[in-house]
């Protein structure tokens, strides 16, 4: 993929992915209020709500913490356009933990004791999940036989089939990444179990509506992950990636309403576990026959 | 090709001369003057030589010298003797046991095995050379000239009437130059072999610097696990005198890749040398110990010299590796286990340089597994990790020795507010942090290069190892860089008073550093690819140029974020943090609490002992290390065949 599509797929995604990522976000509310039992807010209820944030006064402790946040959308915005546009997994993921240590870094810069507390949970998740995100790059690439997504397009047989223990693995540690509970460690939006609010502690305001935006483009990046297993040479498979990824956002939603959230030991012994099982006997298995 | 010539010649020399120089002067202002323009000469030259042979294959120089021979063995004697005289004084049996063995093998090899045996073409250079080259003199240098700060600093920290060893510090680093220039340069096995002797004992005395109990128990411990290395070294000469006949190294890697069998004793034991040097587990003790000597010291250690010579060597016989299966696993495991372990164990560090030493000693890991690996896909990745791991880190030292003399701590606990109290210098630390673990620095480009290296070489154990290694390198790193983002206000900066030679050094690395990274496409096609090619003569290169030029992007970007980017004015109200109470303090995170007395909120890094600490995974990787070693050696005496 050249560099110029790539630029031109990150600002198709900056404009795409905070809709899509919006009214996901919405869908999610209202699915948590039934499964409460409540009704729930209106679908466009997260838009409203960062609309009034960005209306806010801007009032920060420092400022270095809203540049760093900043710039972490920019290279989240970036990693989707990579994606999308069907480039290098390998540099999607690696550009997105740049991305994620942005956010880490902004949440240190406060020197809130609380966000402080979150920053470090927060590396301690992307300790947890990144070794399943390599082997999942790995497993993509003696899978498809290239580390370009756009080359799924070519592929007489979706991933899935030959790497599906990988999915195995993305699914659980998709829960670390799209933050949900049980493993909402470094920020929760369930009230009840958070110190304060984790990371974003001190971030109000513009500042935190960007914090949405960027959680919303990541969650549409992280689903297009799992949507990348189920497409192949066949056009109509988008719509069944497509069913998939709702699927699995549902069973996101579902495990998010119905865990209460662990402690960090559990959450890194089980991660690694995971990654080394699914991940590696996938991968020796690809590897050696 | 004359010119080249001399520069090869020049670069071997004239630090020698210097070091002469710096022996005898001992008023700072001179030895100022002497140091700051051989290190100019000598990059300089350096560069001369890089720049004036770009995309050379290997050249060879017709140089054969009787005299020259008996030098070395001279020097090789002489080191051995030095190193019996301290045993003796300090009463360490293994030291001098080591030594004297040391003595009697080379002088046996050099009249009874060797006089038969000639070299025509004494020494060399292909691009590999020239990149070892650049770093040793440009880097190298570098921290020369940091020293010269530093140490007036350190002597003035030192207690009232301390002697003042400078004289002698200043030379062994020249020496150690020069050293390093013998070992890339030498096609005689015999001269590089002396070159890897000097190294050893110029990190022995300079280890020793301060002659504390402690600085001699740490600077003894180096020499013996090198001196094993340097036997291991004269083992390879003796299996290539008896079977290969032929002491050239040009000639040795080519017999080798046509016949490993013959050669595999000899690599193995080269790798040994190689491991050894290198600080890998079992070995990594002597690596952690040398943090005890002035920072240059551990600079020069950790990013120019030494341990760099280790994985040069293991990188010449990568070619080799790749089709001798015993000594191949052996270097692949090691290297992968010292990597894994090692990455683990720095989480657990609180004292910088400690976490520095570990995090060194796991990227040698890195490349040790690439060389294992030994495809041009590998080698190249492991020329880009020898290469942005000598800046990164020789930056990152020199910012914790800077850091050490004004607030009077290496802990990184301490290292708080940094941010406000040395804002130069902690963004400089952020830049050298950044570049060893993130993208889209050339660190983790190479790093990517490695795993699809390893992918495509179907080695499943490395893939996974790298994978859970480099998840422990983002925790360790990203929570030394998190301390050092905070910001509180106004504490008082304390940055002043650091001297002008160290900030010159410290510019240098970060200059270096960034243009590495956003001219990597560059450096590949001009320096890498033409060693790759006349090496294995295929071209091996797993990123695509616009996927490389998309990191420069990114570089660009992050580098401008760290250095422009956070230091606008605040045009936002100016908050105070939430602290669960009304905020008295920012600075000190105090607090008025329930009972309206004033309380303080304090955070610590996680070090996760249970998990990470030392004493559970250390043993693991020494034992393990061990075993295979042993195996290795085994395989190696069976395989070989012994010619007399």
């Amino acid at each position: 993929m050249s560099l110029i599509s790539t630029l031109i797929g990150t600002l198709l995604f900056a404009l795409i992915a905070p809709a899509v990522g919006c009214l996901l976000a919405g869908l999610d509310r209202i699915v948590s209020a039934r499964m409460q039992g409540r009704v729930g807010p209106p679908l466009l209820q997260p838009y409203y709500d960062v609309r009034k944030l960005f209306e806010k006064e801007r009032a920060s402790v420092n400022s270095v913490e809203r540049v760093y946040v900043a710039t972490a959308l920019l290279f989240a915005l970036l990693a989707g356009g990579i994606f999308f546009s069907g480039g290098n997994l390998l540099l999607c993921v690696f550009v997105i933990t740049l991305s994620s240590l942005f956010f880490i870094m902004a949440a240190y810069s406060t020197r809130s004791p609380y966000a402080e507390v979150g920053a470090a949970r927060e590396t301690l998740q992307v300790m947890a999940y990144e070794p399943m995100v390599l082997l999942l790059a790995v497993g993509f690439y003696l899978a498809a036989g290239t580390f370009d997504v756009g080359d799924v397009l070519a592929l007489d047989a979706p991933v899935i089939t030959t790497i599906w223990l990988v999915f195995l693995g993305l699914l659980f540690i998709l829960t670390i990444k799209l933050r949900k509970s049980p493993f909402d460690l470094s920020m929760s939006h369930h009230a009840h179990q958070e110190i304060v609010r984790g990371m974003t502690t001190e971030m109000s305001g513009p500042t935190l509506g960007l914090v949405e935006i960027m959680h919303w483009c990541e969650n549409v990046l992280f689903l297009g992950w799992i949507g990348m297993f189920f497409v192949w040479g066949n056009p109509l498979s988008i719509i069944l990636a497509v069913a998939v990824v709702l699927a699995v956002y549902f069973l996101e939603i579902w495990i998010d309403n119905n865990f209460a959230r662990v402690k960090w030991q559990l959450m890194l012994k089980s991660a690694w576990a995971v990654a080394l099982a699914a991940g590696g006997v996938n991968i020796a298995f690809l590897a050696f026959l | 090709m004359e010119l080249s010539f001399g520069l090869l010649g020049f670069l071997i020399v004239f630090p020698l001369i210097v070091a002469a120089l710096l022996l005898v002067v001992r008023q700072e202002a001179p030895r100022r003057i002497i140091v700051i323009a051989a290190a100019i000469v000598i990059a300089v030259a350096s560069i001369a030589l890089v720049l004036g042979n770009l995309g050379a294959s290997t050249t060879l120089f017709a140089l054969q010298s009787e005299a020259i021979d008996f030098v070395c063995t001279g020097i090789s004697v002489a080191i051995a003797a030095v190193i019996i005289g301290f045993a003796v004084r300090y009463k360490n049996l293994w030291a001098g046991l080591l030594a004297a063995v040391q003595i009697v093998g080379t002088l046996v090899l050099e009249f009874v095995f060797a006089h038969e045996i000639e070299v025509p073409y004494g020494l060399y250079f292909d691009s590999l050379s020239l990149l070892m080259t650049f770093i040793i003199g440009v880097v190298g240098s570098g921290i020369c000239v940091y020293a010269l700060g530093y140490m007036e600093d350190f002597q003035a920290h030192e207690p009232e009437g301390a002697a003042d060893r400078r004289p002698l510090f200043f030379a062994l680093m020249f020496v150690f130059l020069s050293a390093m220039y013998v070992i890339v340069f030498s096609n005689n096995m015999e001269w590089m072999f002396t070159g890897w002797e000097v190294t050893t004992v110029c990190s022995f005395l300079l280890i020793g610097y301060t002659r504390t109990d402690e600085a001699i128990a740490n600077a003894f411990r180096q020499i013996i696990m090198n001196l094993a290395g340097g036997i291991g070294f004269l083992a390879a000469l003796y299996s290539c005198a008896l079977t290969v006949g032929t002491f050239s190294f040009f000639e040795f890697l080519a017999i080798g890749v046509n016949s490993p069998a013959v050669v595999t004793l000899a690599v193995t034991a080269l790798a040994f040398a190689g491991i050894t040097k290198a600080a890998q587990m079992p070995f990594q003790t002597w690596l952690l110990g040398a943090m005890v000597a002035p920072t240059p010291t551990s600079a020069l250690l950790h990013s120019s010299t030494m341990v760099k010579a280790g994985v040069f060597m293991l990188v010449k016989l990568a070619p080799v590796l790749s089709v001798a299966p015993a000594p191949a696993i052996m270097v692949m495991l090691v290297g992968g286990v010292t990597f894994a372990l090692c990455s683990f164990m720095a989480i657990s560090q609180s004292n910088a340089k400690r976490v520095l030493a570990y995090s060194t000693i796991a990227n040698l890991g890195l490349i040790t597994m690439c060389a294992g690996v030994g495809s041009p896909e590998a080698v190249w990745a492991a020329c880009f990790l020898i290469l942005f791991h000598a800046i990164a880190k020789s930056l990152l030292f020199l910012c914790v020795g800077t850091a050490e003399h004004h607030i009077g701590s290496r802990d990184i606990e301490d290292m708080d507010l940094l941010f406000d109290r040395m804002p130069r210098l902690a963004r400089f630390m952020m830049l050298g942090i950044m570049a060893m673990f993130i993208a889209p620095f050339g660190m983790l480009m190479a790093k990517w290069a490695t795993l699809v290296s390893f992918v495509d070489a179907r080695q499943v154990a490395l893939i996974l190892i790298l994978a859970f290694g480099s998840a422990a390198t983002f925790m360790f790193w990203a929570k030394w860089l998190g301390k050092l983002a905070g910001i509180a206000g106004s504490p008082e900066n304390v940055e002043g008073t650091v001297k002008p030679t160290e900030w010159a050094a410290l510019l240098l690395m970060a200059c270096l550093l960034v243009l590495a990274c956003v001219f990597l496409p560059v450096i590949s096609a001009a320096v890498v690819e033409p060693y790759i090619f006349t090496t294995y003569g295929a071209l091996g290169q797993d990123i695509s140029g616009d996927n490389l030029w998309l990191a420069s992007l990114c570089t660009v970007v992050v580098v401008a974020v760290l250095f422009a980017g956070v230091n606008g004015r605040q045009k936002s109200r100016r908050v105070n943090v939430y602290l669960a109470g009304i905020s008295r303090d920012n600075d000190s995170r105090s607090f008025q609490n329930a009972l309206s007395g004033t309380a303080e909120a304090s955070v610590r890094n996680w070090y996760m002992e249970a998990i990470f600490g030392e004493s559970r995974i250390a043993p693991v990787g020494v034992v393990f290390n061990s075993l295979i070693m042993v195996v290795a050696f085994v395989v190696a005496f069976v395989v070989t065949p012994i010619v007399f």
